[in-house]
């Protein structure tokens, strides 16, 4: 294919002639100074009286306590949770449970932009994301699983279902909203009654998440909201009570999650890590798959677990793809994420940022080219520019660990076999584009693919209705659709 | 064997310059209506998009008391609030002569639509003597029509060679190429078309989206895919061409749609008069109507500001 394009004679000036002026988001996020646990319908101080605070990563100002739940703590959510599973709950039939669910997802509807502008205010990701994406998103799954209640004998036709009891769930700090609505909504729509910690980081809008239950009606301990770090987490998926655990986070405490199971009788989902390949076929709308790439790999700053932070383009338009790309960041506005017009908020945390800045160290040591658009950082707050590497191997580092940043690394191919080969070369397995005019290739290409989710000429794409899961180290179970909710269901 | 610069199919055309994706395209170009331009900026960009007007009318019913009124709306298109004058007034070419009355010598350039605008289907001689016509009569610019049905028909050499000769009949004046993109039907077809159309024109001419007679007219969607081979185009061949939709933007909310895409497209060197251009005539008192309520604080009666065209 003739592509070859010769050198640009020219450069584009993407300069400060008409700069936008700031346009902050102004709705109230109705925030509290102090958010006490949900336990049992109501919001109870923790039993150590112990808070921990919890801060705006784009200024790092607090904003306000979050209760540190103890083991003791963990134990009355569950014995509320089981509760309410014997004595409600569990026996409610469908119909009922579906009525709550309709209407903790109107609620969240009716208090959308609040919602928004605090999980922006305490996760850090641009007010856009989260008004447009994350929070829509929360609603559509409570919608989506409110149909399901009344008809859950019809997932497993001749069989007899029943739920587990009780859940316990414990969710990473990227979408605390979403993956709160991706755990709790499959659960209690299937009759489960659910123990949740958020992340440390991000635990406002899980115990906002409490009043829009109470202001439901959900009956009490049907959702309890633990928040703490990682020893609260353990004890709500190896307590007793908990017959079922569902985790979305790291691979690394994912194993440490197994290992701790082993040999208990309880079920589990976990959803992992990844490092997904994005591949790029000479014959694709070149343009279009430079604004996937960038969806892929900047959305959410990159905290993403299926962020598609392998490029594998075809060598003939590798150098075109590239130029594409520096152009494109150009014009990425990065800062304040309360900015509507800001595409990358704040990264999550300053551990966070540490990590990925030495990570980008590696790449420039291991010898890839890196390209940073020159957009200017906030000097408060925890930043990091969307960064390219070039001539990236296989080899490494930053080609085979998760960066969970804006960082994309880009490496060549010739034919689909070296792409399939080079894109399976992971440990993980989460998901994968390919983009290519040809329709065959993305069918060939997708049962290639070891990756849960194959996307075809476009990406991060979602819906209630599509299971979401991996491979290998990216974990098991699917989240959403029919087989989500089965993973909330004995089949007996 | 055809002409060496015209390939024979689309097909080689796309091997060479890439296709669209239209799921692709219409996602990006959303983003642009998410952009929050508020303060400062929102009166820089409306005011770029005054000085961006070529303010048009072309009906049957054109008088040349009519031309008069639309000559001076564009100088001045408000007593109060120092608006800049538009870029151009655009007539059909039997009012170029009227029109120079009132413009010729100020800032406002003449447009006219030539070439037996809007279809273009009358023999080249004809469209030729039309385009001198105008010329003659003191047009700055000439909005001709491509001749869809030989693109369509996959003659490109046809189609390349009648926009060849209509430059030549140019001599001094600016040529504005219309691609008529509804008739084009798809993104794919419109991004070849442009390439085809700038080949063959100078520095600084345009590509135009419609003329503004049929049923679809400029929207974000087929603005991007101009702009992207407007780009490309000049990464290559170093030739710089401008670009102006036209047709069914009405509102000074999507004229900053429209020039937000052209800031994160092409950037700084495209956001003036020279390289972009709004082909329009209701648009022009929304951008009036909201520059007055930035600089007074509120919004005022439609019948406080002058009509133009709408009038008669």
């Amino acid at each position: 294919m003739a592509k070859k394009l010769t050198q640009p004679t020219r450069e584009l000036v993407f300069g400060d002639l008409w700069e936008f002026d700031p346009a902050p988001e102004s709705a109230d996020p109705k925030l509290k100074k102090r958010y006490d646990l949900f336990i049992n319908g109501s919001f109870v101080a923790p039993h150590s009286g112990k808070y921990f605070s919890t801060i705006n990563p784009a200024n790092e100002t607090k904003i306000a306590d979050i209760a540190l739940a103890d083991t003791q703590d963990v134990d009355s959510a569950c014995a509320a949770a089981q509760r309410a599973f014997v004595s409600t709950w569990g026996r409610m039939p469908g119909k009922e449970r579906g009525k709550y669910l309709y209407r903790i997802a109107r609620l969240l509807q009716d208090r959308a932009r609040e919602f928004a502008v605090a999980e922006t205010m305490d996760g850090g990701k641009p007010i856009k994301e989260s008004r447009d994406f994350d929070v829509p998103m929360a609603a559509a799954h409570f919608f989506y699983h409110a149909g399901w209640a009344d008809k859950l004998e019809f997932l497993a036709p001749g069989r007899q279902i029943a739920p587990h009891g009780v859940v316990g769930q414990v969710i990473p700090w990227n979408f605390p909203l979403l993956m709160l609505a991706w755990k709790i909504a499959p659960a209690i729509a299937a009759g489960n009654c659910v123990v949740l910690k958020p992340a440390e980081t991000t635990s406002i809008t899980a115990l906002k998440f409490g009043e829009i239950c109470q202001e439901a009606g959900l009956p009490n301990g049907v959702v309890n909201i633990v928040s703490g770090a990682g020893e609260t987490g353990a004890a709500v998926i190896n307590h007793p009570l908990t017959t079922k655990v569902a985790f979305t986070g790291s691979t690394d405490v994912g194993k440490i999650i197994m290992r701790s199971l082993a040999g208990t009788e309880k079920k589990m989902t976990l959803e992992l890590g990844g490092k997904a390949a994005n591949i790029v076929f000479d014959d694709a709308s070149l343009d279009q798959a430079v604004e996937g790439i960038v969806n892929g790999i900047f959305f959410n700053q990159g905290h993403v677990c299926c962020a598609g932070s392998r490029l594998l383009v075809q060598e003939s338009v590798a150098e075109q793809v590239l130029a594409k790309l520096k152009r494109r960041i150009a014009v990425l506005r990065v800062g304040d994420p309360m900015d509507k017009n800001t595409d990358l908020g704040a990264i999550n945390s300053r551990e966070q940022l540490t990590k990925i800045t030495e990570l980008v160290k590696t790449g420039v040591a291991e010898g890839a080219e890196m390209h940073q658009s020159a957009c200017r950082l906030p000097t408060k707050g925890f930043y990091f520019k969307p960064t390219l590497f070039s001539g990236v191997s296989m080899s490494h580092r930053i080609a085979r660990e998760e960066i969970f940043g804006p960082v994309l690394s880009i490496l060549t191919f010739r034919t689909l076999e070296e792409a399939v080969e080079k894109a399976n070369n992971t440990a993980f397995g989460l998901s994968a584009g390919v983009w290519t005019d040809k329709g065959s290739r993305i069918l060939k290409m997708s049962t290639l693919l070891k990756a849960g989710v194959v996307w075809a000429n476009t990406y991060n794409k979602f819906d209630p209705a599509s299971p979401f899961g991996g491979y290998k180290e990216s974990g098991f179970g699917r989240e959403g659709g029919k087989q989500g909710l089965l993973d909330y269901l004995k089949l007996i | 064997m055809p002409a060496a610069k015209a390939p024979t199919s689309l097909r080689r055309l796309f091997d060479e310059i890439g296709t669209v994706d239209h799921v692709g395209i219409e996602e990006r170009v959303a983003k642009y209506t998410t952009r929050s331009i508020k303060k400062k900026s929102k009166v820089f960009g409306l005011r770029l998009a005054v000085t961006m007007v070529d303010l048009t009318t072309l009906e049957g019913k054109d008088t040349p008391g009519k031309v008069a009124s639309l000559c001076q709306k564009a100088l001045t298109p408000h007593d109060v609030g120092d608006i800049p004058s538009t870029a151009a007034v655009c007539v059909y070419p039997a009012m170029v002569k009227h029109a120079k009355k009132h413009v010729g010598g100020t800032k406002v350039k003449i447009a006219s639509v030539a070439t037996a605008f809007p279809s273009g289907q009358a023999p080249l001689k004809t469209r030729l003597a039309e385009v001198h016509a105008a010329v003659n009569d003191g047009a700055d610019e000439i909005d001709m029509v491509i001749n869809r049905g030989a693109f369509l028909a996959g003659e490109f050499g046809r189609m390349q060679d009648e926009i060849a000769a209509v430059v030549d009949a140019c001599g001094k004046a600016t040529l504005k190429v219309i691609l008529e993109v509804s008739e084009l039907e798809t993104y794919d077809n419109i991004r070849a078309a442009s390439f085809l159309a700038m080949r063959v024109i100078r520095p600084n001419d345009f590509i135009k989206t419609s003329t503004g007679k049929t049923s679809s007219n400029a929207t974000l969607g087929n603005n991007q895919v101009m702009l992207e081979a407007i780009r490309d185009h000049f990464l290559t061949t170093g030739v710089p061409i401008a670009m102006k939709p036209a047709g069914g933007i009405r509102t000074a909310k999507q004229a900053l749609h429209f020039l937000t895409a052209v800031k994160e497209t092409l950037g700084d060197e495209w956001l003036n008069n020279r390289r972009y251009r709004f082909g329009a005539s209701a648009l022009l008192n929304d951008l009036v109507r909201q520059l007055e309520k930035e600089r007074t604080g509120t919004y005022q009666a439609p019948w406080n500001f002058s009509d133009a065209t709408e009038g008669y």
